[in-house]
């Protein structure tokens, strides 16, 4: 009985030390991005492939989203005969909860599984042990630049993706269902406010630097050899999908 | 070349955001930025409703002005109207509470008047009309305590 106890507090104890690891990391991730010198054309280069080659899955995933919340609301709004409330409900939906949650999660499919594979690899190829011997941190070279890109390319991507995403609804709901334009718009932006928008805005701020977070982490701290290295990158992409929507519910019992 | 080429990309991407950003603001929750012209003329209410600051300000059904505050004052709502600068409103006009269907937006109409007086700006519109409060109708239909029209 004592011994199973002992077993429960020992893998209790672990446990917690692994969540500290994360914590310090974060820390140091985050003292190495905002004090000089800070690597700018890492950053830029992060900002173009964490933000600039997303485009394309963002907006196509967008209009589809912006669409089929038009088809799906209108039969059931038109139930209750307030069809005219289509507008809102897709420009408030996207604008606080689907684009921010949306994009963050294409954003870690496509970028965040690279950052933890590549990070893996550096570790796998002893390259972060050889930054470290040089006396270079490696924090500020591989993730820091990670942290600042995630941090500015998250609510880019969900700003595009809620105006593509809208103009998807305006496609079903007024080309298709024939509503009219001036109700789908007129009618929301009589009911979104300015909070709503520097709400969302924070929302994927904060997914940004979840996502990039829990990437580098995964990768940083990885097992060696190729099996590590795929196992880091499910891990990352699993966790990080997770979290940010865990995250989602609490972020936004704060914010909005 | 190449670096130039990346450093171009960014900046579209950044300014592609920003764009998408001032677009959901300016024109989904139109929000104005630079105050517009106009000027306020106050109203005072019995019972202002769901009125809210930012409700429209219609004459005839077109947009003349927007809710500037609600405040209360002698136990009635006093609301303050910011009305476009030529939009002439006469001494005896109506300033009623309507509401855009059953459960639609909630908004201010006013009727125009006759007089030759007009109100001049921080005035006050002396003929009101309070939001018509559905759920005491309905009681009193269900009680049967409302007046039967005069046929």
């Amino acid at each position: 009985m004592y011994r199973w106890f002992s077993m429960l507090g020992a893998w209790f104890i672990a446990r917690l030390g692994r969540l500290g690891k994360t914590g310090v990391f974060f820390a140091h991730s985050l003292l190495c991005s905002v004090t000089p010198p800070i690597k700018f054309e890492r950053v830029v280069r992060q900002i173009w492939f964490v933000g600039w080659k997303s485009m394309l899955v963002i907006c196509l995933t967008a209009v589809f989203t912006g669409m089929v919340l038009a088809l799906q609301g209108y039969p059931t709004l038109r139930r209750v005969g307030s069809e005219a409330f289509l507008g809102p409900l897709v420009a408030l939906s996207l604008i606080r909860e689907l684009g921010p949650v949306l994009s963050a999660l294409m954003v870690t499919g496509r970028a965040g599984s690279s950052i933890a594979a590549e990070i893996g690899v550096m570790r796998t190829n002893e390259q972060i042990d050889a930054l470290e011997l040089m006396g270079l941190n490696p924090l500020r070279y591989l993730v820091a630049p990670n942290l600042i890109a995630c941090l500015v390319a998250l609510p880019v991507l969900a700003s595009v993706f809620n105006v593509i995403a809208i103009f998807g609804g305006y496609l079903v709901g007024v080309r298709l269902l024939g509503m009219h334009a001036s109700t789908y718009f007129g009618e929301m932006s009589n009911y979104v406010e300015m909070s709503d928008i520097v709400g969302g805005i924070y929302k994927s701020m904060s997914f940004g630097v979840l996502i990039a977070w829990v990437c580098c982490y995964k990768g940083y701290y990885c097992r060696f050899g190729a099996q590590g290295v795929s196992a880091a990158t499910t891990q990352a992409v699993v966790n990080t999908s997770a979290l940010i929507l865990v995250w989602d519910y609490f972020i936004t019992s704060l914010v909005f | 070349m190449k670096k130039t080429y990346l450093e171009f990309v960014v900046g579209l991407f950044l300014v592609l955001g920003i764009l998408c950003l001032a677009y959901l603001s300016i024109e989904v929750a139109r929000k104005e930025f630079f105050a517009v012209g106009g000027y306020d003329v106050q109203a005072m209410f019995s019972n202002c409703g769901s009125l809210r600051s930012g409700s429209p300000v219609t004459i005839a059904g077109v947009d003349i002005g927007r809710v500037e505050n609600i405040r209360l004052e002698d136990y009635e709502a006093k609301v303050v109207l910011r009305v476009q600068s030529g939009i002439v409103l006469q001494r005896d006009v109506i300033a009623s509470i309507k509401t855009k269907g059953l459960i639609g937006e909630v908004y201010v109409a006013i009727s125009p008047g006759a007089s030759t007086e007009t109100i001049k700006p921080g005035g006050t519109i002396f003929n009101t009309e309070p939001a018509m409060d559905l759920e005491s109708l309905i009681s009193k239909f269900v009680q049967g305590t409302l007046a039967k029209p005069s046929l």
